[in-house]
């Protein structure tokens, strides 16, 4: 696939977009009464976008015969990776301003922070193994298993985004939703070869 | 919105309004310049221009009438410089118009203020049905400058304009089994969209002990920086209790019931654990989900520390007296 040359790169620019809107309200004086919350909104909300559309590679290339779409794999994951640092460093630094014992309390009492602080850590070993070289030096099982982590991660900053809110939670509901949707997907491709063989099975509808 | 035409408004009303806004805001940014000068790092956030300050104003009708006569003004924040009107007027917990904090300021517009009728009901001699004008000409308004927490973490300085409501308990002769006042915002989903939804239960109610309520700094609130309550900050009349967190401070109240036992309300129904009935501010409880002992204060950008009864303590502690405030937080 020849466009995947130049999708690439465009895609690598779409994928700024969000920082890119957020850098221009702040020199526009436009991040609202609160711009340490806005920040801290956004670049989470990205997390958890990226974190979705990396997951959602895998269905929606077998399901829609998109088999190129792997090629951006790599790239939405490791965006989700970068706008969740640029996250923990609004915490840290915007938030807290590394006051290292407030933050220590915090990661242990409370829930929603723990959940984050596990979801942003378990990403780490994904991003540094995410180099081609890695990929062989841990062998293709060994690194898809590890890799697996992405289910655990996208699991705990939905939950975050569950436990932070004070009372509306149609947001996080949205992308828990999403995610059970696409988590299930694989649930049920893996429960399939365990089900003893019914020989009247259904054939999958095609006119839904 | 409502825009007055131009023969509606006399010149010489605008331009001292303009010009104490832009006042008031460049000192604001001088001060929250200099501040994030210190800090460093911050300097691409932009400061907003008194410009685009006295258009956030411009949301609500501009005319003589909407200016309020204040008697007297006291400062009750220790000389902390007042939050600009646009953040006042911009950011706002109000349910009824949206859960989101940037959607009250369009969403209340349409939210009609004139006529608006308050009952006063329950255990009083004088049961009656106050008109707002009539509420208007109850006592001598002031300007209070009241620090303002939310249970949220974040904090404002604001200027008030009302006069206590115990002046106004007192007119009404609460009988004396009266030990609970109960507050109830309109209920009308066309006016106030947010109630379609149900994250909350509606209308909303809050409550104080009768003695909180006849407090001298509790304030029944008509305006704030010297003219009427803008509409997503609770007009036309809303509840201010400066030493509670300020979802204590119910909007666009429509009912005033003095009862004998605890009332229950909306905040305490929807999450017992998480927001009690006295909900007073104290750094020493935090939320089940979140840490108390810090605020961000609205323009600044260091935390400072929250105050126990958010600064009040010696006004109001003597209330409290003998409770455990962790049991009865």
């Amino acid at each position: 696939m020849k466009a995947i040359r130049w999708l690439k790169p465009l895609v690598f620019v779409l994928c700024l977009a969000p920082l890119g809107g957020l850098l221009k309200k702040g020199l526009e004086g436009d991040l609202g009464a609160n711009p340490i919350q806005v920040i801290t909104w956004s670049t989470g909300l990205w997390t958890l976008r990226f974190l979705l559309m990396t997951l959602a590679i895998t269905p929606v290339r077998k399901l829609a015969g998109l088999l190129a779409l792997i090629r951006f794999r790599r790239m939405l994951g490791l965006f989700a990776f970068f706008y969740a640092s640029l996250h923990f460093l609004t915490y840290v630094w915007l938030d807290q301003f590394f006051d290292v014992h407030s933050m220590l309390k915090d990661v242990v009492k409370r829930p929603f922070i723990t959940a984050g602080f596990a979801a942003f850590v378990l990403l780490i070993p994904l991003a540094v193994t995410s180099t081609r070289k890695m990929i062989q030096r841990l062998g293709g099982k060994r690194w898809q298993w590890l890799h697996r982590l992405i289910y655990i991660s996208a699991s705990a900053g939905v939950l975050h985004f569950l436990w932070l809110v004070k009372k509306d939670i149609t947001e996080p509901a949205i992308y828990g939703i999403i995610l059970a949707v696409l988590l299930g997907y694989r649930a049920i491709l893996w429960l399939r070869p365990l089900m003893p063989p019914i020989s009247a099975a259904p054939e999958p509808r095609t006119d839904l | 919105m409502i825009v007055k035409k131009s023969e509606d408004i006399h010149s010489s009303e605008i331009t001292p309004k303009q010009t104490y806004l832009n006042r008031r805001t460049f000192l604001a940014s001088g001060a929250v310049a200099a501040a994030a000068a210190l800090v460093g790092g911050r300097k691409w956030l932009k400061l907003p221009s008194p410009e685009a300050s006295v258009s956030a104003a411009g949301t609500q009708p501009e005319s003589s009438s909407t200016k309020l006569d204040v008697v007297k003004k006291t400062d009750y924040a220790s000389g902390e410089k007042a939050t600009s009107l646009k953040d006042i007027t911009n950011y706002n917990n109000f349910y009824e118009f949206g859960t989101d904090k940037y959607s009250p300021a369009a969403e209340a517009q349409q939210l009609r203020t004139r006529p608006w009728a308050v009952a006063v009901e329950g255990l009083v001699k004088r049961p009656k049905t106050y008109d707002i004008d009539t509420i208007l000409k109850l006592a001598p308004l002031e300007e209070r400058v009241y620090r303002h927490r939310c249970v949220e973490g974040w904090s404002m300085v604001i200027p008030w304009v009302g006069f206590p409501l115990g002046s106004f308990i007192r007119q009404l002769e609460p009988m004396s089994n009266a030990k609970y006042v109960a507050f109830t915002t309109l209920y009308d989903p066309k006016q106030m969209p947010g109630q379609n939804s149900s994250v909350l239960d509606w209308p909303y109610v809050e409550g104080l002990r009768l003695d909180e309520a006849q407090h001298p700094l509790t304030l029944l609130c008509l305006g704030l920086y010297g003219e009427v309550l803008p509409k997503q900050d609770g007009a036309p009349l809303r509840l201010v209790v400066p030493w509670k967190y300020g979802f204590k401070g119910i909007k666009s109240i429509v009912k005033i019931r003095f009862v004998e036992s605890q009332p229950a309300t909306t905040w305490n129904k929807a999450a017992p654990n998480e927001y009690g009935f006295y909900s007073n501010v104290n750094p020493h409880v935090d939320h089940p989900r979140w840490s108390q002992a810090k605020e961000r204060r609205i323009g600044e950008f260091l935390k400072r520390d929250t105050l126990m009864f958010n600064g009040y303590g010696d006004q109001v502690a003597g209330l409290y007296a003998g409770m455990d405030l962790r049991k009865d937080f």
